[in-house]
């Protein structure tokens, strides 16, 4: 059955205030998700007062003044600061995205900062993507092709390479499989959005000589079947993909190819 | 010792979208619609069980609310119909991008209610 309210040791209680200095004239509001694994408490809700005018504008850029400056316990996943390796995707504002690519101007009034949504919270703002991982493991996400290209490169026409855009931007942020409720109740279960617009980039791919299999392997009630269509994904995505779409085009090519 | 890791704020912090509410009504609509069904059985079984009983339907069904409950059902009935239709466009592989499932969602929501005041005001 679903649980729609969160476990007893997972509610987020009030936390600490951290007040700017008091020259400071732009001050916005950081509301930040605590959990500390070593004090067996419940996680909180901190609130870090950051002068604006002295911060990049990301909120990439305020959580990186929070850890420097005001509070060094603050725990997140950031490296590239560009929007390409994934790693500082959290739910800013509401909504799923990468906080290095968020502009913190966007954010109206207080900025609210949680890990990914129902995920198992190893710190802070890190989640425990193991499960997400796992299942794009599941999908062989390589090419299985028996061809030997003699070290050269296997070609492919430009109609077959272009099937390819907006699939191989994917930066497996997991910022739209967190985003799915279908994702939140039967995630144990359920591919989710970035593991089967993985599937689909695999499938599609005219060098990959498995494509029946890999798509008998998705044919599947549970793994597949669990998107209803509800979209959050496409509008999660912070590469601007559609991962939706993806899951549409398998479901579809499993009734038109049915031959085999 | 570290304990256990809790589970991060899920419906409790997410945002909703347009799409995520149009889902979730149709959902909803399924079962007002089965709720409805259940309503309409019980009308022909009074309908065969002679006037008596009959009217104390057509009292109920004249009220305030049992207007609104049969106007309920037709809207119901609509928003499922029309968003039904719009997942089957999905099937077919048209309609995914964002800006045509907004603006397809916002159609069926108003279509509707336009097809709800047809039924019953003309």
């Amino acid at each position: 059955m679903v649980q729609f309210n969160l476990p007893k040791d997972s509610e987020v209680k009030k936390g600490k205030y951290y007040k700017a200095e008091s020259n400071a004239k732009n001050i916005k509001k950081v509301n930040v998700y605590r959990w500390s694994p070593e004090d067996g408490e419940n996680p909180r809700l901190d609130t870090y007062e950051v002068d604006m005018d002295n911060c990049g504008p990301m909120v990439l850029d305020a959580l990186i003044k929070i850890k420097n400056e005001i509070d060094s316990t603050l725990t997140f996943r950031r490296s590239c600061r560009e929007g390409i390796c994934g790693s500082c995707a959290m739910n800013i504002d509401g909504s799923n995205t990468l906080a290095c690519t968020k502009s913190a101007k966007e954010v109206n009034g207080d900025i609210n900062i949680y890990p990914l949504p129902h995920m198992p919270v190893i710190k802070d703002l890190v989640p425990n993507l193991k499960q997400m991982y796992k299942q794009y493991q599941s999908i062989e996400p390589w090419m299985q092709s028996s061809k030997t290209t003699n070290g050269s490169e296997g070609l492919q026409t430009i109609e077959d390479r272009s099937k390819l855009d907006g699939l191989y931007e994917c930066i497996l942020c997991a910022c739209c499989a967190t985003s799915c409720p279908s994702y939140w109740w039967n995630g144990d279960k359920y591919l989710g959005p970035a593991v089967l617009l993985q599937a689909y980039r695999w499938i599609i791919d005219s060098r990959d000589e498995e494509r029946k299999k890999r798509l008998k392997k998705v044919a599947d009630e549970l793994k597949l079947f669990r998107c209803h269509t509800i979209m959050n994904c496409t509008n999660a995505c912070p590469k601007g993909l559609n991962p939706a779409k993806a899951i549409g085009s398998i479901k579809k090519m499993l009734v038109t190819e049915k031959s085999n | 010792m570290s304990s256990k890791s809790p589970l991060s704020p899920h419906l409790q912090v997410y945002k909703w979208q347009l799409s995520s509410l149009l889902s979730i009504t149709h959902r909803m609509t399924s079962v007002f619609n089965l709720a409805g069904m259940i309503f309409l059985t019980l009308w022909i079984l009074l309908l065969i069980s002679g006037q008596n009983t009959f009217s104390y339907f057509e009292m109920f069904s004249s009220s305030f609310i049992g207007k609104f409950i049969f106007v309920g059902i037709t809207w119901s009935f609509s928003y499922h119909l029309l968003n039904g239709i719009r997942h089957l466009f999905w099937d077919l592989g048209y309609g995914y991008d964002l800006k045509v499932a907004n603006l397809s969602g916002i159609i069926v929501l108003l279509s509707s209610f336009v097809l709800t005041f047809l039924v019953w005001f003309i």
